[in-house]
């Protein structure tokens, strides 16, 4: 059997004997990935522990197991895991290093070694968040967003999680910045950016958002350090300062960082929608482009977080105006894909489920989102329960969930090997039914006036916090389910083959399952479009010892 | 990694070779990746310009009146400094584009020098604004002393010396990265035919140098109206607050 990426490496520095070590110090754009999905999830499984607890907290009134200042922990906590260790490096961390160099038939990302290092400063970036922890003052209990005057004024250790948000922002620029190089001086020859894989494209977007977006969160939170720590005053009404700057600051980079999630996660669905149609992509440019002004305008929208924040009105109708333009190229996206499956020949295999799922969760996220960028609306249901919901349909039924699709996609190329189905598919519906159990109550709640962040409520809302609960029960117990299909199929799933879902993108086109080190055994010419399908079979053939096309 | 990397050859369909290009060896790539980081160092000091300018329309005679008090002989002169280290670092990298080792390693050296003079009179000058009282938690910046100075005075130098203490990690840096270029000259590693670390240390100074061109009229020279000529004379004579 030929060598794969498990048996052979290259590495940062030296030879090292050791298996250990040559994962410690690997470049290989593939183990880097890997190891970012084993630690990402383990944070995942930790920050979805906390909310469960927020979920048991809330089921009754009053205070159960927890109090109040735990419950601000708790709720800090969750939101920093969730969107600085998991769902912001995501996608482009986990499956852009795994999938994307394969994809435009590169041999690796542009500065493998700076790749590796960005791996550790991740690393690094976590054990900071989560050492205030086990200090005496504890972790922060100002919510991931760190609003001053409060962040400035709590005797709670938030310069841990700053200095952490600020490494990890660094991280989050430095795998953009490779990735950006990466896509434009790597691609196999005759591919043209036209001919990339819509995948690509969503990275590709991604990549000029952290560049672009992150270098200013980054300087917010220093200058938040500053203000803490030196009293230069700049966000602290009682030294002349503004906290309404703050929020300004904040938002302008952790506004885009929403379309910096959804982006690539995008790009997987227009992955999968073509392959399980057997169809070549419904406006192929148009989903490009729609990528590209996504990153754009979702610059252009942070004030829709500062509606009630005492903002100027005519900057409020502005930002209310350009957010709604953002819903435009989203619909594009959903229409094409839609068009895409219309007389195709469907297969609903799991990924396809997963992305299937995600179109009438994210329509809810999305449709939602565009009720709130409604001035009137917003201030009534601004810091409710309904944000909350449209927030997690977005991101958790959105992000994650497509996330979930492309795990399941990619993991026969990545392992080898191919889980069970019928399993995969239960732990599907066992997510879909709980996730929906547990955030539309939310919706209504929230319209009724159950405000966010609160850690006791009027007993009339009590219904409500029920049905999410068992929601989230169901949930869990389908995630955890996930995963241990997962294992089980890594363990002794059946081998997959190279190319076990008949795609077409070049990542399919392997000499060995799973990819030897360097990837494709010679660098294939592309002079093909991404998703050729003739009569639901691939159009583009390859000899995969030599990559010459032989169809 | 000793022996030269070879290209790989794509073939399309009628035959024709097409160069692959490799991570290994990518010149541009490495150019590349250097400016988009380099963007983001601008992001980072435009924001905080941002920040300042806000503060400025809220404060202007606040601002102006700080800006006054400020030592243009001691930021005039590091600005020409840093001006002259740029052209120093600038004509390194040409000396070494003709393969002129010994003249760009001298460069370098220079370079280093004249960033070295640079935080030496950056902190005498902070010396001196510490000893006047002017100083983060310090006297005149806290709030609800006898002689705390007004907001706008106090949002002014917050930002200035996080702004200038900023840009001078980044002289810092830029001072160890000059080393490391030396030590990597030595070695062999950087040369006339892969000189791409030059290049981006070069830029990296650049930038640095760029950045203080903006720092320096925004926090000195906006305040300079009305000063008299003899205040050039009193060298040490900075953040005296006589209003």
């Amino acid at each position: 059997m030929s060598k794969s990426y498990f048996d052979e490496t290259h590495c940062a520095i030296g030879h090292p004997k050791s298996t250990f070590m040559q994962w410690m110090l690997t470049i290989d754009h593939k183990r880097i990935g890997l190891m970012y999905a084993a630690v990402m999830f383990t944070f995942f499984f930790v920050a979805v522990s906390t909310a469960f607890l927020m979920r048991l907290e809330l089921l009754a009134p009053g205070s159960q197991y927890i109090d109040g200042d735990t419950f601000n922990q708790a709720f800090t906590l969750h939101g920093v895991i969730m969107i600085f260790l998991f769902i912001i490096p995501g996608v482009p961390a986990v499956l852009g290093n795994i999938v994307m160099p394969l994809m435009i038939g590169a041999k690796d990302v542009s500065f493998p070694r700076l790749n590796w290092f960005t791996f550790w400063l991740y690393i690094t970036g976590t054990i900071v968040a989560l050492a205030s922890l086990f200090t005496d003052a504890g972790f922060a209990d100002t919510g991931w967003t760190f609003y001053a005057p409060y962040s400035i004024n709590t005797s709670t250790n938030v310069i841990f999680t700053l200095v952490a948000a600020f490494i990890l922002g660094m991280a989050s620029i430095l795998t953009g910045l490779n990735f950006l190089v990466t896509i434009h001086r790597l691609r196999a020859p005759g591919m043209t950016f036209w001919k990339m894989p819509l995948f690509v494209w969503g990275i590709y977007a991604t990549a000029w958002i952290q560049l672009l977006a992150t270098p200013v969160v980054g300087i917010t939170l220093v200058l938040a350090i500053m203000e803490k720590y030196f009293g230069i005053g700049i966000f602290d009404p009682a030294k002349g300062g503004d906290p309404v700057l703050f929020e300004h600051l904040f938002w302008i980079y952790s506004h885009p960082a929403v379309y910096l999630m959804i982006l690539p996660a995008f790009g997987i669905m227009s992955e999968i929608i073509p392959v399980f149609s057997r169809r070549e992509i419904f406006g192929y440019r148009a989903i490009a482009l729609s990528s590209a002004s996504i990153a754009g305008i979702g610059y252009l929208v942070w004030g829709h977080h500062l509606y009630t924040s005492g903002m100027a009105d005519t900057a409020k109708v502005i930002f209310s105006f350009l957010t709604f333009f953002v819903a435009i190229p989203t619909g594009i996206k959903f229409y094409d894909w839609v068009a895409t499956m219309y007389k195709g020949k469907i297969i609903l295999s799991t990924p396809m489920l997963w992305a299937l799922g995600t179109i009438i969760t994210f329509t809810i996220g999305g449709l939602t989102g565009v009720t709130i960028a409604m001035i009137g609306v917003d201030i009534h249901l601004q810091d409710t329960y309904y944000t909350v919901a449209h927030f997690h349909y977005a991101m958790l039924g959105g992000v994650v969930f497509l996330f979930f699709a492309g795990l399941h996609y990619w993991f026969p190329l990545v392992s080898g090997k191919m889980y069970n189905e019928t399993q995969a598919k239960i732990a599907f519906y066992l997510q879909f039914v709980g996730f929906n159990l547990l955030w539309f109550p939310m919706f209504i709640a929230g319209y009724y006036g159950m405000p966010r962040r609160y850690f006791d409520y009027l007993p009339e809302f009590q219904i409500y916090h029920q049905v999410s609960f068992v929601g989230a029960v169901i949930f869990i117990t389908g995630l955890t389910y996930m995963f241990v299909v997962f294992f089980k199929g890594w363990r002794s799933g059946e081998p997959s083959g190279t190319n076990p879902w008949n795609a077409t993108t070049l990542e399919w086109h392997m000499p060995s399952s799973p990819p030897p080190l360097e990837n494709h055994s010679k660098v294939p010419y592309v002079d093909f479009n991404p998703y050729e399908y003739h009569h639901g079979e691939p159009v583009v053939k390859f000899d995969y010892e030599t990559m010459k096309r032989i169809d | 990694m000793s022996h030269e990397y070879v290209p790989e050859i794509a073939v399309d369909r009628e035959g024709n070779e097409h160069e692959v290009q490799g991570w290994q060896d990518d010149f541009y790539g490495g150019k590349l990746g250097f400016w988009l980081f380099m963007f983001t160092e601008v992001l980072m000091f435009g924001a905080m310009f941002m920040v300042l300018a806000y503060y400025n329309t809220l404060h202007p005679q606040d601002f102006l009146d700080a800006s006054a008090s400020l030592n243009r002989l001691l930021g005039g002169t590091n600005t020409v400094i840093l001006l002259v280290s740029a052209l120093t670092m600038g004509l390194g990298l040409l000396k070494m584009r003709v393969g002129d080792v010994k003249g760009a390693k001298l460069m370098i050296v220079a370079t280093i020098i004249l960033a070295t003079a640079f935080l030496v009179i950056k902190g005498f000058e902070w010396n001196a604004e510490y000893k006047h009282g002017v100083f983060l938690l310090h006297d005149k910046l806290l709030v609800g002393t006898p002689d705390s100075l007004p907001f706008g005075q106090k949002l002014f130098f917050g930002m200035y010396f996080t702004m200038t203490g900023l840009h001078g990690f980044h002289i810092m840096i830029g001072i160890g990265l000059m080393i490391w270029l030396l030590k990597r000259i030595n070695a062999g590693k950087v040369s006339q035919d892969h000189h791409i670390l030059f290049w981006n240390i070069a830029l990296y100074w650049d930038i640095v140098h760029l950045i203080w061109v903006f720092v320096f009229p925004y926090y000195y020279m906006i305040g300079a109206d009305g000063i008299q000529m003899s205040d050039f004379s009193m060298i040490f004579g900075g953040a005296t607050n006589g209003h």
